[in-house]
């Protein structure tokens, strides 16, 4: 990041240099995309009915029961998500990046598998899998135990909500300690071997702490995930008989809608939200882990040796919760009868594909809605992040500080609570999108932009700009030099981005249960919706449906011919 | 010949009037003339080619009845927005007070709703000559704004593996008896229509202390009374404590293990009317699919299938199916219901907690 600021390059050239309007235009709708939803939730949180300046909204959250247990529960389940997914993540990301371990490619597409199945789906899953007295494993572990045994599992409690929500939520912490491995120089630890430092010293001296933001980073990453998780908690908190906050936050919408408390309910978790972003810069500013140079060799893989296949045993009983029993039960579920009961040759039914795909009225649409909105919100939110991106890495326009500050900040608001601000801003003059894919679009792009954000910008920042300037240097515009040489650099990052846009809209529910209409509705939400009604085998049948999908086209955007290495698909996924 | 049957059988329908008025009458109605089904009704309704239905009916059963209506129908298809009643309530009025008229017809399992949407102005008059003709006077809105097509019961009901017939509750009462503790299901009054009106109907004979000491049952709760029924079947609870009676029956009738149970205190009743918006983008269609709905055939095909009641002068329960006047029923009372729906989901959220 040591960079001259190319602005101060001669430019004497005729041609007009069109970067800054369009770097403007892109900032303007940028600051108009964020700050008008949070805006309108600033003045519901502090306002009245007749919108009066008031503390009171914060008076009746703060002083009330109903409140105060669902935000301790949803502490509760964030820490405790937190800690879980790290202590699962890291092992398995060292393994997969740093060993010799057999099938390594495979665990990371399996993981990939796991981030790809959204939370609520995931939910519905462990449901079939381990209700108290209907649940799969439930009704083995009663073959052995006995018709009356207490249940093994069960799905409807707060360790089986933080359970479901770590399943879902560890490939963040995963990718992130996984890529910061990948990129570990191996003189260091070489050096660190020659000097005399063990196995356990180098680890301890160099592994660790060269991972160490990677792993902060993802603990926090979960943590925010757990705690403005709407799906998963939807589906199992009810039955279980609490709230979260974002359950308790839906629930002020149940009419009359009481937008003033939902808005102040968001208050807290944003926050507490920025002063955790602030705690990780501070814990891991003053070092620097600067790695990246591309003049060192390839890590290092450690031997394991009789361990290998001990490893991969490991691995692969991790995954047997997010990935293998979820989608064996939803696979029994779409072909039974009964959903909770193993199929055999003889029960086997078509009957549930047929009910969701020629009687169900609402499945063409929702499936085209949501493969609409998938693309064009990974399209456009991958140029928008990639521009900004640009901006905040390059230092090229005055304020870029406060776009990176922007384009991050709707990490801090829970989809939920974004789909009510989104709700306010666009149902009245000058925007009204509301009923329109328009507020689905936008919604979903700002809730994708921080993670699409993050990934470009640590694109970027691997990217030196030495580069572009010898460009400008022979005479290219900064948008020649941007397509030239900086935009086939990027592809893999890119791509990476656009998949990761479109995964993160078919796993969207919390601002689309709000912003939806009856023309204007996703899958998920009519997953959640006949989730309601207890029609578990027809959710097993979209809830494949919709993995096949997303499969589809994650694999078809990678064959897009790059320049990349194939390996890099997960990197960023 | 049928107006001979059609007064014998509103006599025998006055049985059910006098479980209590849905729709009251008021000093003076001002409904439409009766509209029967055209061949200009038809081909407007054909123009418009999609009608689109708010409905809390249970999936399957709701999708096989818009199936129906397109098989009667072809070129004209029924989409159906399935979700509990109180949630299609908040829908309809985040979307008409943003002016987005997506809804052409409604069916609510809160018969309460029809009140302040009547006062909003959001419902069309539109009267059916079946309607007219056979329908009992108290189950119709007064001014044409909606008609009670369906009428349905939330009971009690056990699953016949995990419990025999003798030991099964056989009243509310008997739901409170320690041994049902963690072993039973209800929904939600917050989301589900009927539960709503089964709740305020419980409260009414039973008071509150009830649903306190249920509350103390550890009961699984779920969101639409049509997922009791499911869950039970399951064997993923024994006991449902409230939920649709209809669906027991179905599923009974599918062959799967599940019991109803008609409370000796009586059975919570449930009136289902169906409305037109206003501002209907659909107008002739939903006409068309109002009018429909409500003839005998529709009607005749709808209590076969999905083991509710009909209030249609000619429609014959079907054979082997218990009879609504074989069951002690609770009164319904849609006005009391709405004057107190915010206590009622209130008291209820401080109890279970949910």
């Amino acid at each position: 990041m040591t960079t001259l600021n190319p602005s101060t390059s001669p430019a004497r050239k005729p041609r007009i240099d069109w970067t800054r309007p369009v770097l403007w235009l892109f900032a303007a709708i940028l600051v108009l995309l964020i700050l008008l939803p949070l805006s309108w939730l600033a003045v519901y949180a502090f306002t009245d009915k007749n919108r009066h300046p008031t503390l009171q909204n914060f008076v009746t959250l703060f002083s009330n029961p109903d409140f105060l247990d669902p935000l301790l529960t949803t502490a509760i389940i964030a820490i405790t998500s937190a800690v879980i997914c790290c202590v699962v993540a890291a092992p398995l990301s060292w393994l997969v990046s740093r060993t010799d371990m057999p099938g390594r490619q495979t665990i990371r597409a399996l993981v990939t598998a796991s981030f790809v199945t959204p939370p609520f789906l995931g939910a519905v899953a462990w449901e079939l899998l381990a209700a108290p007295n209907s649940g799969l494993l439930n009704q083995l572990y009663r073959l052995f135990a006995g018709e009356d045994a207490d249940a093994l599992f069960n799905i409807y409690s707060l360790t089986g909500i933080i359970f479901v929500i770590s399943c879902y939520t560890f490939p963040f912490v995963f990718v992130l300690v996984a890529n910061a491995l990948d990129t570990m120089p191996g003189e260091l630890e070489d050096a660190s071997a020659i000097l005399g430092g063990n196995a356990w010293t180098t680890a301890r001296r160099i592994t660790i702490p060269l991972a160490l933001p990677a792993l902060v980073a993802g603990a926090l990453i979960a943590f925010l995930q757990a705690m403005t998780l709407f799906g998963s908690p939807a589906i199992l908190a009810l039955p279980a008989g609490f709230h979260t906050m974002t359950t308790k936050i839906w629930s002020l919408f149940q009419y009359p809608p009481k937008l003033e408390l939902a808005a102040a309910a968001a208050v807290p978790l944003l926050l507490l939200t920025i002063l955790l972003l602030q705690g990780q810069k501070f814990l891991l500013g003053r070092r620097g882990y600067s790695v990246i140079g591309g003049k060192y060799g390839a890590p290092r893989r450690v031997e394991l040796k009789r361990w290998r296949w001990a490893a991969l045993g490991f691995c692969l009983l991790v995954l047997l919760n997010p990935v293998f029993l979820p989608y064996f039960a939803l696979l029994n579920a779409a072909f039974s009868p009964n959903a909770t009961t193993l199929v055999t040759p003889s029960t086997l039914t078509l009957h549930n594909i047929v009910f969701v795909f020629t009687e169900l009225s609402s499945t063409q649409l929702a499936l085209k809605n949501t493969v609409i909105l998938g693309a064009s919100t990974a399209t456009i939110g991958t140029l928008l992040a990639l521009v900004i991106a640009y901006v905040t890495t390059r230092k090229v326009i005055a304020g870029h500080r406060i776009l990176g500050f922007l384009a991050t900040a709707p990490v801090a608001v829970p989809g939920i609570v974004l789909g009510v601000g989104l709700f306010l801003s666009y149902t009245r003059p000058p925007f009204v999108l509301y009923g329109t894919l328009w507020i689905l679009l936008l919604a979903f792009l700002t809730i994708n932009l921080p993670s699409a954000y993050q990934q470009l910008q640590a694109a970027f920042t691997t990217i030196h700009p030495e580069l572009e300037e010898a460009s400008r240097i022979l005479g290219a515009t900064r948008l020649q030099a941007l397509r030239q040489i900086t935009a086939p650099l990027l592809r893999t990052g890119v791509i990476a981005t656009w998949c990761f846009i479109f995964i993160g809209v078919m796993r969207e529910l919390s601002a689309a249960i709000v912003l939806f209409t009856s023309q204007t509705k996703v899958l998920s939400v009519l997953i959640y919706d006949l989730n309601e009604g207890g029609d578990l085998a027809a959710i097993a049948v979209l809830g494949i449906a919709m993995l096949v999908i997303t499969f589809a086209v994650v694999m078809a955007v990678n064959q897009i011919p790059m320049s990349g290495s194939a390996s890099a698909k997960l990197r960023n996924g | 010949m049928r107006r001979r049957f059609s007064r014998r059988d509103v006599l025998k329908g006055s049985a059910t009037l006098a479980l209590g008025t849905v729709f009251a009458s008021p000093l003076r109605a001002a409904a439409p003339e009766p509209t029967a089904i055209t061949a200009d009704l038809v081909a407007a309704a054909k123009k418009e080619d999609t009608v689109v239905f708010y409905s809390s009916m249970d999936l399957p059963v709701g999708e096989k009845l818009g199936k129906a209506f397109e098989e009667a129908y072809p070129g004209i298809s029924v989409q159906i927005e399935r979700a509990g009643s109180e949630r299609l309530f908040q829908r309809v009025a985040q979307e008409y007070e943003s002016n987005i008229h997506a809804a052409d017809v409604v069916n609510s399992a809160d018969a309460s709703h029809f009140i302040p949407w009547k006062k909003s102005g959001w419902l069309m008059p539109f009267v059916p000559e079946d309607v007219a003709k056979y329908f009992p006077d108290n189950y119709r809105e007064p001014d044409g704004m909606a008609v009670t097509t369906r009428l349905w019961l939330s009971s009690i009901a056990y699953n016949t593996n995990l419990v025999k017939a003798d030991d099964a509750p056989k009243s509310f009462a008997d739901l409170l008896d320690p041994k049902w503790a963690g072993k039973m299901v209800k929904g939600h009054p917050a989301h589900s229509g009927t539960i709503m009106t089964t709740t305020f109907q419980l409260v009414r004979e039973l008071g509150w202390p009830y649903l306190e000491k249920l509350s103390k049952q550890r009961v699984m709760q779920v969101q639409s009374s049509t997922d009791p029924p499911k869950k039970l079947s399951l064997g993923e609870r024994a006991v449902m404590a409230d939920g649709n009676e209809y669906g027991i029956v179905l599923l009974k009738e599918a062959g799967q293990p599940v019991e109803p149970v008609y409370p000796t205190e009586g059975t919570p009743t449930i009136s289902g009317p169906t409305g037109i918006f206003a501002g209907a983008p659909h107008p002739n269609a939903a006409k068309l699919f109002q009018a429909w709905l409500h003839t005998r055939e529709t009607q005749q095909f709808f209590v076969d299938f999905t083991g509710q009641y009909s209030l249609h002068a000619q429609v014959q329960p079907k054979a082997g199916r218990r009879k609504l006047s074989d069951i002690k029923l609770m009164k319904e009372d849609p006005a009391g219901v709405e004057a107190m729906t915010e206590e009622i989901k209130t008291r209820y959220a401080r109890l279970f907690r949910v």
